[in-house]
């Protein structure tokens, strides 16, 4: 007998295709997308031989500091390392992770941002420094909150499932999360994916000088995209304004997503950094408006390599989450039986049964995660992440991290090659290029 | 009541002398506004402001607390997510009027464009004449009354709310049906016409939610029980 499973109709396209005649629409799920795709492990960074020296790897200044949006907020958003919390909505999350990822962020000096869904209060007390999201839901948005936030967010479009909205299945609908979004609790929430009040560009505009005046020019407006057209979306976003431009990459996270937009929309994070560069460099606005680079930021390494290829920063959601214990037995749970898989499988994070207490809102769940001991877990990991940065930095000869560039990089592939721009190593060629 | 000359001042300078007057709880009236856009944004305490001309978009936005009245038209998104408080405007108003508001009340003289009411989430939208397609599209909760026709799609996707419409209706959008008035609310309806200083008792239809949209069809096995 032959004993082999096929390639086109894998044992997981089999069940998939089973599961769909069952139910009769596209799958929901959490996490990311689990395409392979050319990402940061595709690059290597060149270290120091004999044509430059290195610093020293533990003890000499390497600078993080990270000033985003100066173009024309009298107060940029400024930060103590390259990497903050991404927009991640009280709702997917239970209001003790969102606690949580505040005081993370606060205790190594760097910003979280509120997601869908508007602010929480125990999150704006624990955030020193927040980004307020404007989506096109406005779920709870508050004109008081946006007077306290630290910077502004123009929520377009989010990498896990470009044009489309947020997504909250009923069971994590209960009524103080419908309350908050003025919404009929349990219902199967799908987010609008356009803004109600503005539609192209040209309105974008004066979207974004209206949220200025509002907060009279106090703080900078980004704009999150989903990484798909990047080149046309970044001009035109910062041709509207942006102080800065969010790039979220297919390979970002999500609470809840159709899984055909997961894997079959976006394009990844290595491309999608480049051609943002590439594209504020042509309209001049290169190094005024920052760049920000989202989507499978999993190390150190991984910043680093997004710094070097031309962002300002970075986002992280769900490292963020796995640091705060997501995909980890802890004492009380028990994946295999409450979720059905074991821990470091699990992706179901939509129904709201998550057995850490991160993406619920079931009071017995929510209890398994400590706020204060979950934000010493992601503090530890940002801080571990700015360490391995600076080690790579400090191994090129570069005394701030914002100096990496691509000069500083080789690929691995043939593809890496042409998405990064980088040569092939071993060769001094980029492919793709003429 | 103290004169703001919007033609002699940046969008800018006009809010900041907003902020200031306000504070000073003075009474307000905005001249030779000449459809600037932005105006009147973000102010989040109560006090009263007349403006004698046409506004662009994105005014009277972002507030909680004021009472604006306009003598003129307007751009897109006026009143846009209005906490409470009150905006009258004597003629048209454009695109996405109130949309996403959360409180308070907006009353639009003659005619308001596309989307109006869209995403909104609390209060009144009253509106003399027509309104465009799409109105109360994704409407979350509140009250939307034209005393005119409105265009196609109106109350698509809307989760809950009400839209009453004097004249007649291009088409519903999805899931949004016609359910019958009772007196009691038409009288509700015409005494809403009447504080906003409409002089109208149109024979309303009322539109809600067909609430078939609220879930998927079938869930997954750990999508539906609970923990």
């Amino acid at each position: 007998m032959v004993n082999r499973t096929s390639q086109i109709f894998s044992p997981w396209v089999i069940e998939d295709i089973h599961a769909k005649s069952d139910l009769g629409r596209y799958r929901i799920r959490g996490f990311s997308s689990f395409q392979k795709v050319t990402h940061f492990d595709d690059l290597t960074f060149l270290s120091t031989g004999l044509t430059r020296f290195p610093l020293e790897g533990y003890k000499e200044k390497c600078n993080t500091r990270t000033i985003i949006g100066g173009l024309n907020a009298k107060n940029p958003l400024v930060l103590d390392t390259p990497i903050y919390i991404t927009g991640m909505s009280y709702g997917a999350l239970s209001a003790n992770a969102k606690t949580a990822l505040g005081k993370a962020a606060s205790m190594v000096g760097t910003a979280s941002c509120t997601g869908d869904g508007g602010m929480l209060p125990s999150e704006r007390k624990s955030s020193d420094k927040l980004i307020y999201q404007v989506l096109p839901s406005r779920y709870g948005f508050n004109p008081h909150h946006l007077k306290q936030a630290q910077a502004i967010e123009i929520v377009v479009g989010q990498g896990a499932k470009p044009g489309t909205g947020g997504m909250l299945m009923g069971i994590k609908v209960l009524d103080h999360i419908a309350d908050m979004r003025d919404l009929p609790a349990g219902i199967d929430q799908r987010s609008p994916a356009r803004h109600p009040d503005w539609l192209g560009p040209d309105d974008l505009a004066m979207k974004i000088e209206q949220l200025r005046e509002a907060t009279d020019w106090n703080v900078p407006v980004h704009v999150k995209l989903g990484a798909c057209r990047v080149s046309d979306d970044v001009k035109l976003a910062a041709k509207a304004g942006a102080d800065a431009i969010v790039v979220d990459s297919m390979l970002a996270g999500t609470g809840a997503s159709s899984e055909i937009l997961l894997d079959h929309s976006g394009i990844p994070t290595v491309p999608a950094i480049v051609l943002a560069r590439e594209a504020l460099r042509e309209i001049k606005l290169d190094g005024k408006v920052s760049l920000i680079a989202s989507g499978g930021i999993r190390s150190g390494g991984d910043v680093a390599k997004a710094l070097a290829l031309g962002a300002d920063a970075v986002a992280i959601g769900i490292s963020a989450l796995i640091a705060l214990n997501c995909n980890r037995e802890i004492p009380g749970s028990n994946f295999v039986k409450e979720i059905g898989v074991p821990a470091g499988e699990c992706n179901r994070c939509h129904t709201g049964k998550c057995p850490v207490g991160i993406a619920t809102q079931d009071e017995n769940l929510t209890s398994r995660l400590d706020p204060d001991e979950g934000a010493e877990r992601v503090a530890n990991f940002i801080n571990a992440m700015t360490m391995e940065m600076t080690l790579l930095a400090r191994s090129i000869g570069k005394s701030d991290v914002h100096s990496l560039e691509p000069e500083d990089l080789a690929a691995l592939t043939i593809e890496a090659s042409a998405m990064a721009r980088v040569p092939l190593v071993g060769t001094n060629k980029i492919f793709g290029d003429n | 009541m103290v004169s703001i000359d919007a033609s002699k001042l940046s969008t800018r300078q006009i809010n900041v002398r907003l902020t200031e007057l306000i504070g000073a709880r003075k009474d307000i009236e905005i001249i030779n506004p000449k459809a600037r856009h932005n105006i009147i944004v973000g102010i989040l305490a109560q006090c009263n402001i007349t403006v004698r001309g046409s506004l662009g978009y994105y005014c009277a936005s972002l507030l909680d607390g004021p009472s604006v009245v306009i003598e003129g038209n307007s751009g897109w998104a006026l009143g846009e997510n209005l906490m409470s408080g009150n905006i009258s405007i004597s003629k048209d108003a454009g695109a996405s009027v109130g949309a996403s508001m959360r409180g308070g009340n907006i009353c639009v003289g003659r005619n308001a464009g596309a989307r109006a009411g869209i995403s909104m989430k609390g209060g009144s939208l009253v509106i003399g004449g027509d309104s465009g397609f799409l109105t109360g599209f994704m409407m979350q909760k509140g009250q939307i009354i034209v005393c005119g026709d409105v265009g196609d799609a109106v109350g698509d996707s809307m989760y809950e709310g009400e839209i009453y419409v004097g004249g007649d209706i291009a088409s519903l959008g999805n899931d949004a049906i016609i359910v019958d008035i009772t007196k009691k609310e038409l009288i509700s309806v015409w005494d809403k016409l009447e504080e906003n200083g409409i002089d109208k008792q149109p024979e309303f239809k009322k539109i809600v939610s067909g609430k078939k949209l609220y879930h998927f069809d079938k869930l997954e096995r750990l999508e539906k029980s609970s923990v």
